[in-house]
């Protein structure tokens, strides 16, 4: 597998950590138990495609946000986070 | 057909032509009173103990390829009891007992073979968390022996003692630990099961649920069609997180690839099990002699059932590293399997968040040696309606409570377990 990192290009995976599904979003602080019980620990967990966070350690240490279909592995798009995130 | 002593003789006399199979490929009926999901060594060990301990026959195992064609029959086979927390020593204790009947209870030989477990350690620091578990194993009652540099050099003088890095001081060796030959687990529970009336469907996949009043689950659809029940239990490792979907919940679970290595067959060589505790590297030695070893999950979701290289030069690396001289063995097959990774890398044996459903999920790397103890406790839960005193602290609750079993103190992390 390979990831085509936005500022660094096409890299190996090995230089990468990966987070995990880019998805939940931190409630707000008073959002209460049920809301942070569920952005901590349930993920949807998808066969297919899914958003997660990767960052490029060995690389240019950016966060990405990688597109991937977890039944085959391929990367339809890879973004830097600071990116996704507006 | 009892398998003995006798029957093989018989057999051997009549040119082996009339051995029968081993269990019935059922078609689905309409309706049962338990329908389990998912035909690898947890779901037929469910059903076996259904039948044995509950005397509940009128159950289908519900699998979606063969039988042991999923985590089954790709694990690497090792079984031990070697944990640390209270939740689990009892667990995995219970379990490691019913092994060690396993074949009188089945009548099939599932090759369990108790050659030992050696975990290494290679630095003070950890030769003090090795003592601290052996210690809780012995409190309660499982064999647990600390090795010094010697102690390790008896059993395998042909480790690297002196890896500059990673000099190994000694171990934590379970000499009840050892390894089993999966497929015959499999095979064994399905035959014992299939005995006792039990239907193995297979080709069958799961596709969604039938609901009854109040929105209790009914039954199954499947690929072969409908078939109602009262309860249904879902041990399908690995595919947790899609079947709870079809259910309408979300599980603290994420599906990940661990990948397996079997060497050419070798003579005898490594004594039992291996572990290199400053990596991750494990290895045994099939009966047939392939060196049989792994190492960390690739550690991104995955329903791919294979893996990357990088894995692949890391398991090496760590296999180099305490035994040189694997590098002379030809590599003959890996493989990868997909298993949850639970947020605190412990399993779940509870009821679902749905009435008439019951979950068995959140096995990570290490459901093989449970698949005893968490066939025992599933069909106790599933025919009494309360948790089996040995999984108590398995609920599915425990995340949002606080009471995590978190074995290596990683946190909500999967791919860290
Ligand atoms: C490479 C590797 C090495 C491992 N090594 C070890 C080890 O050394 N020791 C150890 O203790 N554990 C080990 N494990 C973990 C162990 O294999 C699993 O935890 C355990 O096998 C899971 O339980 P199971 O046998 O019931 O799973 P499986 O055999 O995976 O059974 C689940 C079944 O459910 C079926 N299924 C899924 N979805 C559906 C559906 N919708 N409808 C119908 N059926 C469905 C699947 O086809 C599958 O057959 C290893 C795992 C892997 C991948
Ligand atoms: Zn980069």
């Amino acid at each position: 597998m390979r990831v085509k990192c936005p500022y660094c290009g096409d890299r190996d995976v090995h230089e990468f950590v990966y987070r995990g599904d880019a998805a939940p979003v931190r409630p707000a602080a008073d959002a209460g138990e049920a809301a942070f019980a569920d952005y901590v620990y349930l993920r949807d967990n998808p066969a297919g495609p899914i958003a997660e966070h990767w960052y490029h350690a060995q690389g240019c240490r950016n966060w990405l946000v990688v597109e991937r279909d977890t039944r085959s592995h391929a990367i339809a798009a890879v973004r830097l986070a600071r990116e996704a995130a507006r | 057909m009892r398998y003995s002593i006798f029957s093989l003789a018989r057999q051997a006399l009549s040119g082996h032509r009339g051995w029968r199979p081993a269990w019935r490929d059922a078609a689905p009926r309409d309706a049962y009173d338990v329908v389990i999901v998912g035909g690898g060594g947890h779901g037929l060990a469910t059903a076996h103990y259904l039948a044995r301990n509950h005397g509940i026959t009128n159950v289908a195992v519900i699998e979606k390829g063969w039988i042991g064609g999923g985590n089954a029959g790709r694990n690497t086979t090792i079984i031990r009891s070697n944990y640390g927390l209270p939740g689990n020593i009892p667990f995995y204790e219970w379990s490691m007992k019913l092994w060690e009947g396993l074949e009188q209870d089945l009548n099939y030989n599932a090759m369990v073979s108790q050659r030992g477990v050696l975990n290494l350690y290679h630095s003070d620091a950890q030769r003090d968390a090795y003592v601290r578990r052996g210690n809780a194993m012995r409190l309660h009652g499982v064999d647990a022996e600390l090795l010094d540099r010697e102690g390790v050099r008896r059993i395998a003088p042909f480790l690297n003692f002196d890896n500059a890095r990673f000099p190994i001081q000694g171990g934590l060796l379970q000499p009840r630990g050892g390894t089993a030959r999966h497929d015959a687990v499999v095979w064994g529970y399905a035959r014992a099961a299939s005995a006792r009336g039990v239907d193995i469907v297979q080709n069958a996949e799961v596709t969604g649920f039938l609901r009854g009043p109040g929105g209790r689950i009914a039954g199954v659809e499947t690929s072969r069609g409908t078939i109602r029940a009262n309860k249904v239990a879902v041990a399908v490792a690995g595919n947790s997180s899609r079947v709870a979907a079809m259910a309408g919940f979300r599980l603290p679970i994420e599906s990940h690839v661990l990948q397996a290595f079997v060497s050419e067959a070798l003579k005898p060589l490594i004594p039992g099990v291996i572990t290199f505790g400053a990596g991750h590297f494990y290895v045994s030695q099939s009966d047939k002699g392939g060196l049989v070893f792994g190492g960390d999950i690739d550690g991104y979701n995955s329903y791919a059932q294979r893996g990357n290289l990088p894995v692949v030069e890391d398991v090496c690396e760590g296999g180099m590293a305490i035994m040189p001289m694997i590098g002379r063995a030809r590599l003959l097959r890996s493989w990868g399997g997909i298993m949850d990774m639970s947020m605190d890398g412990s399993p779940i044996i509870d009821h679902a968040p749905v009435p008439g459903l019951y979950l068995n999920a959140g096995w990570c790397y290490g459901g093989f040696k449970a698949t005893p103890a968490s066939g025992w406790c599933f069909a106790h839960l599933i025919a009494r309606d309360e948790p089996h005193p040995v999984a108590t602290d398995f609920r599915l609750d425990r995340f949002a409570a606080g009471r995590m079993v978190d074995e290596k103190g990683q946190g909500a992390q999967p791919n860290l377990h």
